[in-house]
């Protein structure tokens, strides 16, 4: 049996407004091994943006545990919790989240300031080189954002959620700013990770995004409603601008 | 440890790259401190020349000197200074016999006026003094001679000029037994004071023509009484020894009682150079206030901005958290660029400050003494305003919930 990247045990979130009190997660239990490619589906407030913030550790859980790459983290305080989404997770957000005003390059490298690995300014760079060859970004390190396409932006950002080499790769609605065309190319680059061994957890409320997955979860009303492995509709590599094979230096 | 060096000088460069990226709105944050600093450093580097042109000040009045001056008298109780002067001739001249610890004792009535020298003319102080003048101001005749004993007593008209009411009136240099004339009245002139510059207060003190004090009483004022008499005690340790032998005999002879209040003041050469000193400080303390109210106007300013960049900024502290950044990382960094702009603003301030200093030493003719401790200080006070007020936005964005910061539009 694989090992377990995400292993979730009865999670409960309850927010409260006011007096109301919302139980956001009422109880989830799932398991993500390592190597899998699971999207996460449901209608607005269904409980899959609890349930992302709690395995991005951004948030905390009311109960419950959550081992993440045999780490309990269910309970950390704010810093522990910077250390380890920078160490173990990989974010990709619908609206990009790139740093404005700022190379490509530079935001790649910006996880890479933050951690404790601590690279030298030279390893940083090579490293955050080699994480935009990865995406198919060769030659467009000194863009800026706004110089770059919105499937480029994308691209940028997933090689900015790579470059520490993390656990998961969490990526909330990559797609939801794209075109469909640009998003089966980011699909593309997704299936393509994991065939080399990423275990990436995709949130969505498309079924055409998410079939590109291998398994796919549904939540609703803070409960799994159904858990089934699908076949994965498989990305045409051609048309994807993508030398992967690092450039000689 | 190496670590966390190396993470520090990653931050800061994230600090200095989004001030590099504001540079318009950088400048204007800043400008608060910029003048505030200027003003720091114009008001020490007055302070500090006012100080140290105290000593020469002392010097160029004369060694050991002493000033006398018809002073408050008492009518009915009432303390008043009646503008009557209250010295005489018998005065000073009891002073020269009586007192062991005075040197020199002359008067000294000043008056201004007119004086003509062929087509030419001049407006300056004029002096009324006795004979041992040169000597207490220690200030010789250049050309020529001072008036003598004999002049004073027939009240000759006779003058010596300051080298610039020379150079004025006589610009070839032929002033030895030219004739003048002062408010119409003819006088020979005996000689030329040497040079001697500028006094602290930035007057010429070489813009003065000496005449006898007889001459100067009869001929210029038509008054009887002494304005005020000048001595100088027979050594600097003999200073207050001639003070209280003086006031012991003019108490004397103006018959005011033991414990009453004489009806003339006295001052030494260092109490006049504090006096004097006094006016300046005055000034220096201003702009020391006006430095310190820019400040922390700069200061909040600085504060203002950066709650206005936390706030435009909340979605970039949300991926910054998001992508690992820690509470105290997004604190230095908004610390950092709180205290890089007050910092700069110091920097350019000092420039400004230094540049200000000078001009104004030039045109007001003040000491100005830049020392490099004052740039270090205002460079402290104005890292110390950027900590300070930098501190608040920055916990602020210390504090954000990056879920939230992260959804910010």
């Amino acid at each position: 049996m694989a090992r377990a990247v995400i292993d979730i045990r009865d999670l409960v979130k309850i927010y409260t407004l006011g007096e109301v009190e919302v139980r956001a997660l009422d109880g989830v239990t799932m398991r993500v091994d390592e190597g899998e490619f699971v999207a996460i589906m449901g209608p607005s407030g269904s409980g899959k943006s609890t349930l992302m913030n709690i395995i991005g550790c951004l948030d905390r859980p009311t109960s419950g545990s959550y081992v993440l790459d045999d780490a309990d983290v269910s309970q950390l305080s704010r810093d522990q919790r910077a250390l380890i989404r920078n160490a173990k997770i990989g974010f990709v957000f619908q609206s990009f989240n790139l740093l404005p005003r700022t190379s490509a390059m530079e935001n790649v490298e910006l996880p890479l300031l933050y951690g404790d690995l601590g690279y030298t300014r030279a390893k940083r760079r090579d490293v955050a080189r080699d994480a935009l060859h990865r995406v198919g970004l060769a030659g467009r390190e000194g863009n800026y954002p706004s110089q770059l396409s919105g499937g480029q932006q994308q691209r940028v950002a997933i090689a900015r959620a790579l470059v520490t080499d993390p656990a998961i790769l969490l990526a909330d609605e990559p797609t939801g700013n794209l075109d469909s065309r640009t998003s089966e190319e980011i699909m593309g680059i997704f299936q393509e990770l994991n065939e080399s061994g990423k275990t990436i957890v995709l949130i969505t409320h498309e079924p055409d995004i998410a079939k590109h997955a291998k398994r796919v979860v549904h939540v609703r009303d803070g409960l799994i409603q159904q858990d089934e492995f699908i076949e994965q509709h498989k990305v045409e590599r051609k048309g994807i601008e993508a030398p992967v094979a690092p450039v000689a230096r | 440890m190496r670590n966390s060096v190396t993470r520090l000088g990653n931050i800061t460069i994230v600090g200095l790259k989004s001030i590099a990226r504001n540079k318009l709105r950088s400048l204007l944050t800043a400008l608060g401190v910029v003048i505030g600093v200027a003003c720091v450093i114009v008001s020490v580097a007055i302070g500090s020349g006012v100080a140290a042109s105290v000593s020469e000040m002392i010097n160029s009045l004369g060694s050991n000197f002493i000033m006398i001056m018809p002073g408050a008298s008492t009518q009915g109780g009432a303390r008043i200074f009646t503008g009557q002067s209250t010295l005489t001739e018998e005065d000073a001249d009891a002073i020269r016999r009586e007192c062991p610890a005075v040197a020199y004792i002359s008067p000294n009535i000043r008056t201004a006026g007119q004086m003509v020298a062929g087509e030419l003319n001049w407006s300056s102080q004029i002096y009324g003094v006795g004979i041992d003048w040169p000597n207490i101001r220690a200030w010789n005749v250049q050309d020529g001679t001072f008036f003598t004993e004999g002049d004073i007593r027939a009240g000759s008209k006779v003058a010596v000029l300051g080298a610039t009411v020379a150079e004025n009136l006589f610009p070839n240099g032929d002033a030895i037994n030219s004739t003048i004339r002062i408010k119409n009245v003819p006088f020979r002139v005996t000689g030329v004071l040497e040079k001697k510059g500028g006094s602290m207060m930035g007057s010429d003190q070489d813009d003065v023509v000496v005449v006898p004090y007889t001459t100067a009483l009869k001929r210029l004022m038509g008054q009887q009484k002494l304005g005020m008499l000048i001595a100088s005690a027979a050594s600097a340790d003999q200073v207050q020894d001639a003070m209280d032998q003086i006031e012991a005999l003019l108490k004397q002879r103006h018959r005011i009682p033991p414990g009453g209040d004489a009806d003339f003041m006295m001052r030494s050469q260092e109490e006049i150079a504090k006096a004097n000193a006094q006016q300046v400080n005055l000034m220096r303390n201003l702009l020391l206030g006006i430095a310190v109210v820019s400040l922390v106007v700069g200061g909040i300013g600085i504060m203002n901005i950066m709650l206005v960049s936390v706030t435009e900024r909340t979605r970039e502290i949300g991926i910054r958290m998001a992508i690992g950044a820690r509470s105290r990382h997004v604190l230095l960094q908004f610390l950092f660029e709180a205290v890089t702009l007050s910092v700069l603003g110091g920097l350019i301030g000092v420039l400004l400050g230094v540049g200000a200093a000078k001009g104004i030493g030039k045109g007001a003719g003040w000491p100005i003494v830049i020392s490099p401790n004052a740039i270090l200080i205002a460079f402290a006070v104005a890292a110390t305003i950027g900590i300070f007020f930098g501190y608040y936005p920055a916990r602020k964005a210390a504090k954000l919930d990056p879920i939230d910061a992260l959804r910010y539009e």
